[in-house]
């Protein structure tokens, strides 16, 4: 074994590439969330985004217009479960499942001539004297843009839900449908917003692995990754900040324990492989000890009735 | 009268199956206080959610100061100058008074702005509140005042209270009464619904009666009296209960030193609770919502466990059973919240009669179940009660509130409990309804039960119960003799005015 062959400043700018699907995933989720709405078919967005930008980049030879391709096939899977739950009322719990299935299956037969290829390269930043130095350089400045899109994301976020009219009707909305409808808000059209938008982070998340951590395309290469987005969200109470962290911490503990198994540490594979995900959820369970504040309406069903 | 404020001419609004509201007509003038009676269903939430613009009428017309008003949303209502105070309050638990406020708002300033005017405006109407303090933790009371002043910041023309007083003490709906009446004298015109008519004649410069959706009547209700408006309200003579000289007999439930820690983070402790209650006698128990109801019922309903020996059942400790093992000794409970508490609303009223009634009623034989027994025993509850419903078949949600009030309550007097304890017998029920359902607890106290009454509401208190005491922040009053409290002592029981004042402008 020999520990010496990890260099630690790659160890840091890997992990945050680990970390951006899942901040992006579970970001779009926390704002679905924030309105109400439990949205389980984030596996299923992140998968679909995920071919359709690694079609889109392979035939037209643009990452970008890739990560658009995605961003528009996860909001446009989300529209399908807005659908069922917000006018057909249906139960969200069971319309999210069968979207993740129904996008695990979707993407398997758009993605079959796509395998084995390897999609255009995604071109790291390069600002001058800054992404030179030493240390600093490649961990802070040296990524691909949508790394910076994810944490942008995430201040966005943040500063909406906490300081904007747009964020305080949405929490209002998520908080309490009825009193939010009494007083003349669009309950359902601010619901099905916030879902498209958790479609569209959930595509690009998945885009994310597809183009920029893998790349190439398999079948069922998320992984998982929209099931530890979901779990982030609530162990972060549902705040921003928390679910950077929480995402951060999970690509943290993925690398290094990859890193560990190339370096033939004395540790079953299994257990090194469980371990991002116990690590993370371990962490964000003590974190979120305080009081969990859970919005009000969260998976409940609206309806305008008198 | 020049032109009216507001005039609603002909507004008709049909549901299916139910003609909520047909055709409606009545003015509200500048500076009036304009009250609307009526029972449970007799369309008066329809109507004002009409003027509110949350619903579309079917057809005629309202003109506001002569000129056509036709709101397609709440939002435009308020542009025009209407504002409403909601009956179950349309309050966001987790946000802050301030955020509350300013989603009430078209166009909120900044928050610090808000905060400053919040803290203005509160105090010249006396309605003291901390913008920054969050709506979860607040009383019922204070949370009538977010609602309140989430309207005066509006500078509304017209104000819509919905049954305002029904969680207030004595003291409280003083001051509203004094806020209202500046308000008034300020030109501002209110539509006040009550179930409470006493105040409407205090308060109102002109009622007017619906009843099945159809405007039956107008008063000037200083000039009349409570019951010829309750009559009016009914159609028919109304029934006063009717109370028996009873002898009470010995000590049935007993509750010594009892404290229990809050529930939850919203809930309230309970302090050293000493209560006793003897066969035949009914207690009642008045107090501010939240300050330990629920938490009350609880422990005597047997939800919450405690030490074996703070509850005493004829002198044997039942602290540590459960709610069927009390059922079984006779121990019955209704509680306050009739949809999943005291019902499931999604099974049926026979369902539902299984849930309580299977130990008392023989319901249950070896494990299976008797559904013609129980069928039976629904039908018993729907007929000696007069619950409105097309039979038990139906669910419990489909009833109206006042109906499935009469079922769970009924529910509970027809098993022959030997302590009944209620909250809230007649919350949201009508006078006649109401009359019902305290004539049965009468009755059954009559027959030798000993009754528990919970209740915000201290008329129904004072008109049933022989003793009296009140809780406050979890800790129970000495009980004192019902015959002879005032309002001012009732009200100091249970804990003056909490920090309110009258408007000092």
């Amino acid at each position: 074994m020999d520990l010496s062959a990890i260099n630690p400043v790659l160890l840091i700018a890997s992990l945050m590439v680990a970390a951006t699907p899942l901040l992006l995933a579970a970001i779009g989720e926390l704002v679905v969330e924030k309105s109400g709405v439990l949205n389980l078919g984030v596996e299923g967005m992140m998968i679909v985004g995920a071919i359709a930008g690694f079609a889109t980049a392979v035939e037209s030879g643009s990452p970008l217009l890739g990560f658009v391709a995605a961003a528009f096939a996860g909001a446009a899977l989300s529209v399908l479960f807005a659908i069922l739950t917000q006018f057909a009322q249906a139960n969200q719990v069971a319309s999210g499942l069968s979207l993740t299935l129904f996008g695990l299956g979707l993407s398997a037969l758009m993605g079959q001539s796509y395998v084995g290829i390897k999609p255009p390269r995604m071109g790291d930043i390069h600002i001058p004297v800054l992404s030179d130095l030493p240390v600093i350089g490649p961990i802070l400045f040296g990524h691909d843009i949508i790394l910076y899109f994810g944490i942008a994301l995430t201040a966005a976020v943040w500063w909406m839900l906490k300081y904007s009219r747009m964020g305080l009707v949405l929490r209002a909305v998520g908080e309490n449908h009825d009193a939010a409808h009494a007083l003349g808000y669009k309950v359902l059209r601010i619901r099905l917003m916030a879902i498209l938008f958790g479609g569209a982070c959930a595509g690009l998340g998945g885009a994310y692995i597809s183009l920029i951590r893998v790349p190439q395309w398999t079948e069922g290469m998320t992984a998982g990754i929209g099931w530890i987005a979901l779990a982030l969200v609530v162990f972060a109470s549902w705040k921003p900040w928390r679910a950077l962290l929480g995402a951060y911490l999970f690509g943290g503990v993925t690398v290094v324990q990859l890193n560990l198994q190339a370096a033939g540490v004395a540790i079953p594979v299994e257990y090194l492989a469980m371990s991002p995900y116990l690590i993370t959820i371990l962490v964000l369970v003590i974190l979120s000890a305080d009081k969990s504040s859970a919005p009000a309406s969260l998976g409940r069903n609206f309806h305008a009735s008198r | 009268m020049s032109v009216p404020l507001l005039s609603l001419q002909g507004l008709t609004k049909a549901y299916p199956g139910v003609v909520a509201n047909d055709t409606v007509s009545f003015d509200i003038g500048e500076g009036e206080v304009h009250a609307l009676l009526g029972e449970n269903g007799a369309g008066k939430s329809t109507l004002v959610k009409m003027i509110y613009g949350l619903v579309k009428p079917d057809s005629g017309k309202m003109l506001l100061r002569g000129q056509p008003y036709e709101p397609a949303e709440p939002r435009q209502a308020r542009a025009d100058g209407i504002a409403m105070v909601f009956q179950h309050f349309s309050l966001f638990d987790a946000l802050n008074v301030a955020e509350n406020i300013a989603l009430g708002m078209e166009n909120p300033p900044e928050m610090r702005d808000l905060a400053a005017r919040i803290r203005e405006v509160s105090e010249t109407y006396g309605l003291p509140l901390d913008p920054f303090r969050t709506v979860g933790d607040l009383s019922a009371g204070e949370r009538q005042r977010v609602e309140i002043i989430r309207c005066l910041l509006q500078d509304p023309k017209l104000l819509i209270m919905d049954e305002p007083t029904s969680v207030l003490t004595p003291q409280e709906v003083e001051i509203l009464f004094k806020t209202l009446q500046k308000l008034q004298s300020e030109g501002t015109s209110i539509l006040y619904i009550s179930h409470k008519l006493e105040e409407i004649r205090t308060l109102c410069d002109h009622a007017t009666i619906l009843r099945l959706g159809k405007n039956v009547g107008e008063c000037t209700p200083s000039e009349t009296s409570a019951r010829d408006m309750a009559e009016m309200m009914v159609g028919s003579s109304l029934q006063t209960p009717q109370r028996a000289a009873r002898e009470f007999g010995e000590v049935a439930m007993d509750i010594t030193g009892l404290s229990v820690p809050a529930p939850s983070a919203f809930g309230t402790a309970l302090k050293n609770v000493h209560l006793k209650v003897r066969k035949g006698e009914i207690l009642g128990i008045g107090g501010v919502a939240g300050n330990g109801q629920d938490e009350l019922l609880g422990v005597l309903s047997g939800e919450t466990l405690t030490d074996a020996d703070a509850v005493k059942l004829h002198g044997k400790p039942i602290g540590r059973l459960g709610p069927t093992a009390r059922r079984r000794l006779g121990v019955l409970a209704a509680p306050e919240e009739r949809l999943g508490h005291a019902a499931a609303p999604d099974m049926s009223l026979t369902e539902n009669a299984m849930l309580t009634g299977s130990v008392r009623e023989g319901l249950e034989k070896n494990g299976f179940l008797d559904w013609g027994a129980t069928k039976a025993f629904a039908e018993r509850i729907i007929t000696a009660f007069d619950v409105r419903t097309p039979g038990p078949g139906n669910a419990a949600r489909s009833l109206s509130g006042g109906n499935l009030q009469k079922f769970v309550i009924g529910r509970e007097v027809l098993q022959d409990p030997d302590v009944l304890v209620v909250n809230q017998p007649t919350w949201g029920v009508d006078a006649a309804a109401a009359a019902a359902i305290r004539q049965s607890l009468l009755d059954l106290a009559a027959k030798g039960a000993a009754v528990i009454c919970i209740s915000q509401d201290l008329d129904e208190l004072m008109e049933i119960s022989d003793s009296f005491a009140a809780l406050n922040e979890g800790r129970l009053s000495a009980p004192r003799e019902a015959a002879g409290l005032t309002v001012d002592e009732i009200g100091l029981m249970m804990g003056g005015a909490h920090g309110m004042e009258v408007a000092h402008v």
